[in-house]
């Protein structure tokens, strides 16, 4: 479907995406997910046609698109900051790519999709006139209502307030699969690339360092920058083991408690080893009775260890 | 503030309802007679001269002006283009306005070229027109046009043109459908910058346009100094002035602040 071939961008200074290869599959839903400056956004710029590669291929449905102009491309972009326009009603931004195309039966189609999207009867309001959420909501209503092969979306959950971004997770990838349409989504969080993704391309320094779904990406970490972006990690000996897998128990590694973080339902209690290297221990709330300079032994099974070159 | 420009306004309200004086300046009764003289048939013509000549100026500075200020807006060299066009401003107005005549005139540099290279016989009739009155004041108030119009083309949100593309519109269906409905606060405030001092133009009518131009402004200066009637010119700047300020307000969007 969306095939990126050995895709790279250099800027004035900089190579920001180096030598990117990907597949996205029809109707699924893969995240890039890296730290800011990684080059995901770059890499969908390129996709959406806002930027064109310094070397490599972007093919959609069996064709080479990276040539094309981004109003060429059956791809659609939520922007971010959304990007609606402010001179234009609800219907207005709705319509503005379907009267671009000059297609029939526009009313139907605006109708049809501001009703996935719960917006019905929203249509004379400008977007000054709305919450963040259906903001975020009308810059979706206004791509998919293009039929895009992919929707590109950058980082369109950062602009909203915390409790709501959890709650419009769920409805994103709801809507994901009602409409069937590919989503690349660009994130910097890992809980919510987990949460979402049918896979993920974990992104740094402008390379993709693993290509997995999430419990892979989670469980098998391939580099150690794929072990700590996605979850905490504990570094002894050069083996890394998650504090959810590192436990206090009767015997294993002699260690003295530093401190213990109550998180509600866990406490991760961190403690240093005799080597003076710090490991954290997730333990049960009800459990935790441990105090500073309080003597442990840590334990972990083999089969949670996870080594890299 | 206040007394700088409530004062000379004051005295010019008040002339324009005394009568005239036998030499220059004004004497007692008080009248509507000059209001009334302004509905002659004549003058009626020299107001809708002036609103017709600062009409088509205006729309002009915005015509060349737009694209203009976009090229600058959209150039890495902004700071550069930028003090181009404000350079003019570091000479007189005036000055540049004879530059003009030199330019324009008979034995001008455009005529005498035009000879030399053996294009016409007969010097073009290029001065003391209306032509020339445009082009002198499209040539004076350009900046004026472009200085609002790229502030609000540099401050506008690039992704908003990214998201027009990325809808399927081709560069000039952008320009038409987001890039010129958002820079309307813009156009109007260049719009308003230029068409007001434009309608009470003296100096160019009077340099450029001959006996035949005679605008408001001239009309205004005539009075005060060859003909002698105070209360007159000062009914006539009150009604230019009445004119500039209802124009500012029809052109104000509501709950949107003057310029």
């Amino acid at each position: 479907m969306l095939e990126l071939r050995s895709v790279s961008k250099e800027f004035a200074a900089h190579r920001a995406v180096a030598n990117v290869s990907l597949r996205v599959e029809r109707g699924e839903f893969f995240s890039l997910l890296g730290p800011s400056g990684c080059g995901k956004t770059t890499t969908l710029r390129m996709v959406a046609g806002f930027e064109s590669p310094t070397s490599g291929e972007v093919w959609l449905n069996g064709s080479r698109i990276d040539h094309l102009a981004p109003y060429e491309r059956n791809v659609n972009t939520v922007f971010q900051s959304y990007a609606l326009f402010p001179h234009l009603t609800v219907r207005g931004n709705v319509e503005f790519g379907l009267k671009r195309k000059r297609v029939n039966g526009i009313d139907k189609r605006v109708a049809k999709v501001l009703e996935q999207v719960r917006l019905s009867g929203k249509e004379s309001r400008l977007p000054s006139e709305l919450s963040g959420g259906e903001r975020q909501r009308v810059a979706l209503a206004r791509s998919l209502v293009l039929e895009p092969d992919v929707l590109l979306l950058d980082e369109p959950l950062s602009a909203l307030d915390p409790l709501l971004r959890k709650q419009v997770r769920a409805e994103l990838k709801d809507l994901q699969r009602r409409v069937g349409v590919a989503f690349l989504f660009v994130t910097h969080d890992q809980e919510e690339a987990l949460a979402m993704s049918d896979r993920i391309a974990v992104m740094n320094g402008g390379l993709v360092e693993q290509v997995g779904t999430p419990q892979e990406i989670y469980q098998r970490p391939r580099t150690r920058f794929v072990a700590s972006f996605l979850g905490a990690m504990n570094w002894v000996d050069g083996i890394g083991v998650r504090p959810e897998c590192t436990r206090i128990a009767r015997a294993g590694r002699r260690a003295t408690v530093k401190r213990c973080v109550f998180l509600g339902p866990v406490v991760h209690v961190e403690a240093r080893l005799e080597n003076g290297e710090t490991m954290t221990a997730q333990v049960a709330a009800g459990d935790a009775r441990f105090s500073e300079g309080d003597g442990v032994y840590l334990a972990w099974d083999a089969a949670d260890e996870l080594r890299f070159e | 503030m206040t007394v700088t420009l409530g004062v000379p306004s004051a005295i010019i309200l008040a002339y324009s309802f005394l009568s005239r004086g036998a030499y220059g300046g004004v004497e007692q009764p008080w009248t509507l007679e000059d209001f009334a003289r302004l509905f002659d048939p004549l003058y009626g013509s020299i107001f809708l001269r002036s609103f017709g000549i600062a009409g088509a100026a205006t729309i002009l500075c915005i015509a060349l002006g737009f694209p203009l200020a976009l090229f600058i807006a959209r150039s890495p060299r902004k700071n550069l283009y930028l003090s181009l066009v404000i350079l003019p401003f570091w000479t007189s107005f005036l000055i540049r306005t004879y530059a003009w005549m030199f330019l324009l005139r008979d034995t001008g540099l455009i005529n005498t070229t035009l000879a030399g290279l053996h294009v016409i016989r007969e010097p073009l009739p290029l001065l003391y027109n209306d032509g020339a009155v445009l082009l002198g004041l499209v040539y004076g108030f350009l900046p004026f046009a472009v200085l609002p119009l790229y502030a609000t083309l540099e401050r506008m949100d690039k992704s908003l043109l990214e998201a027009s593309a990325d809808l399927g519109a081709r560069p000039w269906e952008t320009l038409a459908r987001v890039t010129i409905p958002l820079c309307a606060p813009g156009i109007r405030a260049a719009a308003i910058l230029v068409f007001v001092p434009c309608l009470g133009t003296y100096l160019t009518s009077d340099l450029l346009g001959g006996s035949k131009t005679i605008l408001i402004g001239n009309l205004v200066q005539n009075q005060f100094t060859a003909s002698r009637d105070w209360p007159f010119g000062a009914a006539a700047s009150v009604a230019l002035m009445i004119a500039a300020i209802g124009l500012l307000f029809a052109v104000r969007r509501r709950g949107e602040e003057l310029l």
